[in-house]
């Protein structure tokens, strides 16, 4: 069985299974909007191959990482612009 | 009045051709503006917007200076999309020499009453903790600021157009004939008053007129807030050793009110091509990162060029034409305005408009006419850096 990864998404722990994007973390903690656009409107992944740039959050402290490109970390701290 | 109804014609919706349309209006003359493209869309939508405070020359500085007085009135009616961003000047100073040029600036601003605060290291480092380590100190010029150009121009048109100008999109001018202009397609248009604001292209309409295309690249990033707090200029140019006529580039970063930083700046001449030169950037951009390292993991969203509109003695060219006249008038130009014509807009239209109508005006106007001996030759194109 694949090894449990603990992660956190705007402050709430989330578990994923390993191998999992941060895309994934971040829709099983319920947030949909995962950034906003420059007037305020809010976005979240597109295309999920890493070519609309749509998906991007703050990941420790590292703002614009598309988050459906990174693997999940043990400890991870993510954070949307919801 | 003319047939058509209108007193004055423009060519050029550039900050310069828009903020005279404007002040024409507010004068009671009534403009007709002609832009061959989109309005701003020339040198104006290019450049850093950056509104500063300039010391290169006496007269350079009555403009910025003065220029800098009507800004300050226009910001607060300003639309929310023109992105004003009262962020301040910082000259940064790497090393004791350049400390010494600072100190030569605050004295200058300071005989000039434009309030100005000398940093040192550590004063640097909390204004600006992007900075590399070992920058020995700076100068603030609090009064400075941000606008987006594009949007103040069209901002500026359409406050004129409240007034009774009427601005023309996608027409272009095809020479300056002896009753007004002649447009592209035959027809002309007549009025008493013409103003060349053509920008670089001033020179097709008014041959002879000493103005060279200055090409300058540009980079912004994505959004990041707070990472730079003031446009940010390097003094070192003072003492790069270039050739006057060769190319250079210079430290110039600028915090938008996005959050995104917008890279300057490079200096060319005799380049006609506006594509992107990898070379020039990839230098302007190692030029950045030796003042602000943490800048080359940041994403560049775009990248493009614009030409500045360059006179051999940097001022711009403000007042009648002699040898251009028209029916019953005369043409006048406002072009020239190099790397600060954001900033020196509103003040060579006030300077324009004074000419025009025989009012006295707040600055003496000898510096920037058309008229005074300049000396053409291209070794006095100054390399001043500041946009
Ligand atoms: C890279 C760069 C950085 C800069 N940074 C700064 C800065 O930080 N601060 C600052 O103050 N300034 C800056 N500038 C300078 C500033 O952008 C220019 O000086 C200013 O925009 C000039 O305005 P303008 O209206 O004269 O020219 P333009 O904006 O070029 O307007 C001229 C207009 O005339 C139109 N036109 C030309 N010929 C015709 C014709 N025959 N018929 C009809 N229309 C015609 C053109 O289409 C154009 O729209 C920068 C410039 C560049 C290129
Ligand atoms: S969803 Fe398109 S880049 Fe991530």
């Amino acid at each position: 069985m694949a090894e449990v990864i603990l992660l956190k998404v705007d402050g709430e722990e989330v578990r994923v299974s390993e191998g999992s994007v941060v895309a994934a973390a971040i829709a099983l903690a319920g947030a949909v909007r995962f950034r906003r656009s420059v007037g305020g409107t809010p976005r979240g992944p597109l295309c999920g191959m890493g070519i609309c740039f749509e998906c991007r959050v703050t990941i420790d402290g590292d703002p614009h990482a598309r988050s459906c490109q990174i693997l999940c970390r043990q400890g991870m701290e993510v954070r949307t612009d919801g | 009045m003319s047939r058509n109804g209108f007193e004055a014609i423009i060519v050029g919706g550039g900050i310069v051709g828009a903020a005279c349309a404007l002040e024409l209006a507010r004068s009671g003359v009534r403009p007709l503006v002609i832009e061959t493209g989109e309005i701003g869309g020339g040198a104006t939508a290019a450049g850093m917007g950056h509104l500063v405070v300039m010391d290169d020359s006496d007269a350079q500085f009555a403009l910025t200076r003065y220029s800098m007085q009507l800004w300050d009135e226009l910001i607060p009616e300003l639309s929310s999309d023109c992105e004003p961003l009262p962020s301040g000047t910082l000259w940064v100073a790497a090393d004791e020499e350049e400390m010494d040029e600072v100190r030569r600036k605050q004295s200058f601003y300071a005989a000039r009453a434009v309030h100005v605060e000398v940093l040192d290291e550590r004063q640097l480092r909390e204004a600006e903790p992007g900075l590399r380590a070992g920058l020995v100190g700076g100068l603030l010029v609090p009064g400075d600021g941000v606008v987006y150009s594009p949007c103040v121009a069209r901002w500026l048109l359409e406050r004129a157009v409240e007034l009774g100008a009427e601005v023309r999109e996608g027409v272009e001018v095809a020479g300056l004939a002896a009753d007004g202009a002649r447009l592209h397609n035959g027809s002309t248009i007549s009025a008493g008053i013409v103003i060349n604001a053509a920008g670089c292209r001033a020179p097709e309409l008014t041959p002879g007129i000493p103005i060279q295309k200055r090409k300058g690249h540009l980079a912004i990033t994505d959004r990041y807030p707070g990472y730079v707090n003031h446009q940010l200029i390097e003094l070192g140019y003072l003492k790069s050793a270039h050739s006057v006529s060769a190319d250079s580039v210079a430290f110039n970063a600028q915090p938008r009110l996005t959050g995104q930083i917008l890279i300057g700046s490079s200096r060319q001449f005799g380049v006609d091509d506006p594509a992107v030169e990898q070379r020039m950037l990839r230098w302007m951009l190692a030029r950045a990162i030796e003042y602000l390292p943490g800048l080359g993991s940041l994403s560049v969203l775009r990248t493009w060029t614009g030409f500045r509109p360059a006179t051999p003695d940097n001022l711009p060219l403000i007042g009648r034409v002699t040898g251009q006249q028209t029916e019953g008038g005369a043409v006048w130009v406002a072009a020239g305005h190099e790397g600060l014509g954001i900033t020196t807009s509103l003040g060579s239209a006030m300077l324009l408009v004074d000419q025009i109508l025989g009012r006295p005006s707040a600055i003496p106007v000898e510096p920037y006419l058309p008229s005074r001996s300049i000396a053409q030759h291209i070794a006095h194109y100054g390399e001043d850096h500041h946009g």
